[in-house]
């Protein structure tokens, strides 16, 4: 059984209060977003229950909204998730090269993740970064202007951190 | 230079921080705005003439005015940061380097509205945002601009940042209401407006990131000298992203008196395209408006040149013509294919369908076959036609505005471009490696292969 430690408990009352009583579903998508975090970067039917009884929901309703948003991981994903953006404005700007070149450094395609789970790649829609395009999602963050070097260097920063 | 009133001191260090922001003279306009009657403060947005920034341009005034004040209902006001229009990146830029401006904003515009408790839909891929948001809105109730009784006022304020999981939809202010209860985000059918009926069934008003920004400035200088400011009814400074084949791509805050033509070429702006390639199109306001060639981005039909501003950008209607949108502008040099290009849109759109209605739901997905089918030389004369009729019947068939959205690209670049596209089903194996300008140079030069 997974479970919120403390700490994260008093974080998940304070979601809860941000709305009015009654409303706590709406804590559904920052809970769904914690959870994730917490318990290995991807949903498992196990987690949405447990955020479904936080809530006092049915489980039926967290597995809706986890379905629907592209940002839940409803399969187990490598500890560096890679996540390319293709859409129009990057496209323009050389993302398939990018793309070609991290597939056949890593070895993998596009949904697949490196035998050793260090990698996941995947290709996303616009992330709102076409003036610092190529670029890609990684984590919490955003890595623009994306050269064959940069991807070198972000790889060996990756494989080198503890 | 073009009057800067929202990004003037984006660059100044630390401008990020409650003390700097106010020793330029930050959250004064919350101070004259609470001793103000909220009544008056919405006169104030009429009078200025401000024009909604999410991308349809409805009077924001005249929105605030619509929402009902049902005694002993709790009003909303949400401010819209979803910003997933492909080229949209403005609502970042504000946020990531003003964060007070867009709180300053809240703060009015909540007093003007009577929202005790604000909430801020952040899409969830801009996640280091939540923190720069969060700490604005901590120092702000430190030194008394939110919290409880501001200022002596006695009005209370909690704003709230909500993160969004991955969804253009949710930029769609009824799918964002249906995603902030934490459901599926599926768009309302309308009416009941949000005016009538938003979050948790109260009255709600939705508003884009920089429309609460320009409050700011409109509190300060009073609505009759911010409408002075523009021309027609593109009163004001607009923020626009330039993206795609240009030297300066980025985020730039224009006075809509310039032309298309210095917005792209000047140093000022987008700085001209790399390697002195030629213009070959342009999308002036986000993925959803129509694109347009080069010649009629430059000059209208009838000739006269076009400028940044929502009047002349639809100058022409659809036939000639496309739309400020968004924002987002997006330039093609000589090189790039039309076919390729609308392509990726309309696979973006058909990852974005909500599903709920058939005409999208379906219509989105055959749509990107088909340009998929053209693109890799495998498509018909016939594919066009029926791409054609596809659009044509998504379009005014929806439930919400993301049908039209998908279909208006794919309309105009056919309608433009079709030479292209059928360039693409007559030369099915050069147009996997060629060009589709290059190539009809090199036959016209008899050196083609
Ligand atoms: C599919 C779709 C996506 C939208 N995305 C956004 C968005 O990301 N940001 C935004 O401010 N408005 C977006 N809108 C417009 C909103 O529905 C709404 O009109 C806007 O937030 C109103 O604010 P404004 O009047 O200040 O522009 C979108 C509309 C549609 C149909
Ligand atoms: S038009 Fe598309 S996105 Fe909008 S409600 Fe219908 S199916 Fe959903
Ligand atoms: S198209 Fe890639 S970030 Fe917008």
């Amino acid at each position: 059984m997974v479970k919120f430690s403390d700490d994260k408990l008093k974080e998940v009352q304070s979601m809860i209060d941000r709305y009015p009583e009654g409303k706590q579903k709406s804590a559904l998508i920052p809970l769904l977003h914690l959870a994730q975090e917490e318990f290995g970067g991807w949903l498992k039917p196990d987690t949405m229950d447990y955020v479904a009884s936080l809530l006092t929901i049915d489980p039926i309703e967290a597995y809706e909204v986890a379905t629907f948003y592209s940002m839940f991981n409803l399969k187990p994903v490598g500890k560096h998730v890679f996540e390319v953006c293709h859409t129009g404005p990057c496209m323009l700007n050389g993302s398939d090269n990018i793309l070609d070149y991290i597939k056949s450094t890593l070895g993998i395609e596009v949904g697949q993740t490196t035998s050793d789970g260090m990698f996941t790649l995947k290709t996303v829609e616009c992330l709102g970064a076409c003036g610092y395009a190529p670029m890609m999602q990684m984590g919490m963050n955003y890595r623009e202007h994306l050269t064959k070097e940069r991807v070198d260097a972000i790889i060996d920063e990756c494989r080198n951190e503890k | 230079m073009a009057k800067k009133l929202l990004l003037e001191k984006a660059h100044i260090e630390g401008i990020r921080h409650f003390d700097v922001y106010r020793k330029e003279g930050g959250y004064a306009a919350v101070e004259t705005a609470l001793k103000m009657d909220p009544a008056a403060i919405v006169e104030e947005v009429k009078k200025s003439g401000l024009r909604g920034r999410g991308g349809a341009g409805f009077a924001t005034g005249l929105k605030w005015s619509f929402l009902a004040k049902p005694e002993g209902v709790p009003r909303y006001l949400v401010c819209n940061a979803d910003e997933s229009e492909p080229g949209t990146f403005k609502d970042r830029y504000l946020m990531e380097f003003l964060p007070h401006l867009l709180i300053e904003g809240l703060i009015i515009s909540s007093f003007a509205l009577g929202s005790n408790r604000t909430y801020i839909y952040i899409r969830g891929e801009y996640a280091w945002i939540v923190g720069i948001l969060e700490q604005a809105i901590a120092e702000a109730k430190l030194h008394g601009f939110l919290g409880k009784n501001i200022l002596g006022s006695g009005f209370d304020c909690e704003i709230y940042v909500q993160r969004g999981a991955g969804a253009y939809i949710c930029g769609e202010e009824t799918a964002l209401i249906e995603s902030l209860e934490g459901k599926r985000g599926n768009p309302r059918i309308k009416p009941p407006f949000p005016a009538i009926k938003g979050l948790w069934d109260c009255p709600t008003v939705v508003n884009n990131v920089e429309t609460l920004a320009a409050v700011v400035p409109i509190i300060n200088m009073g609505g009759e000298e911010y409408a002075k400011i523009g021309v027609g009814r593109s009163t004001g400074t607009k923020l626009l992203s330039a993206c795609g084949n240009i030297n300066k791509p980025g985020v730039y805050e224009i006075d809509m008196t310039i032309s298309v033509e210095e917005f792209i070429y000047s140093d000022e702006y987008c700085g001209g395209i790399p390697n002195g390639k030629k213009l070959k199109a342009c999308i002036p306001g986000g993925s959803s408006v129509p694109i347009l060639p080069a010649n009629l981005l430059l000059k209208t039909a009838k000739g006269e040149t076009r400028y940044m501003n929502y009047e002349s950008l639809s100058d022409g209607g659809f036939a000639t013509g496309s739309m400020m949108g968004s924002g987002g502008f997006i330039v093609l040099d000589e090189d790039q294919c039309i076919v390729k290009h609308t392509y990726t849109l309309a696979r973006f759109y058909r990852h974005e369908s909500c599903g709920q209605c058939s005409p999208c739901r379906e219509g989105t997905g055959w749509m990107e076959k088909i340009l998929q089918k053209i693109d890799t030389g495998k498509g018909t004369i016939a594919d066009i036609d029926l791409l054609w009729d596809i659009q044509r019947k998504i379009e005014g068939n929806t439930i919400c505005p993301l049908g039209d959205a998908a279909a208006w690209p794919v309309a105009a670049a056919i309608r433009h471009f079709r030479d292209e596209f059928e360039w693409h089903v007559n030369n099915p194996t050069k147009c996997l490696t060629q060009n589709y300008g290059l190539a009809k140079y090199a036959d016209a030069l008899g050196l083609s292969a």
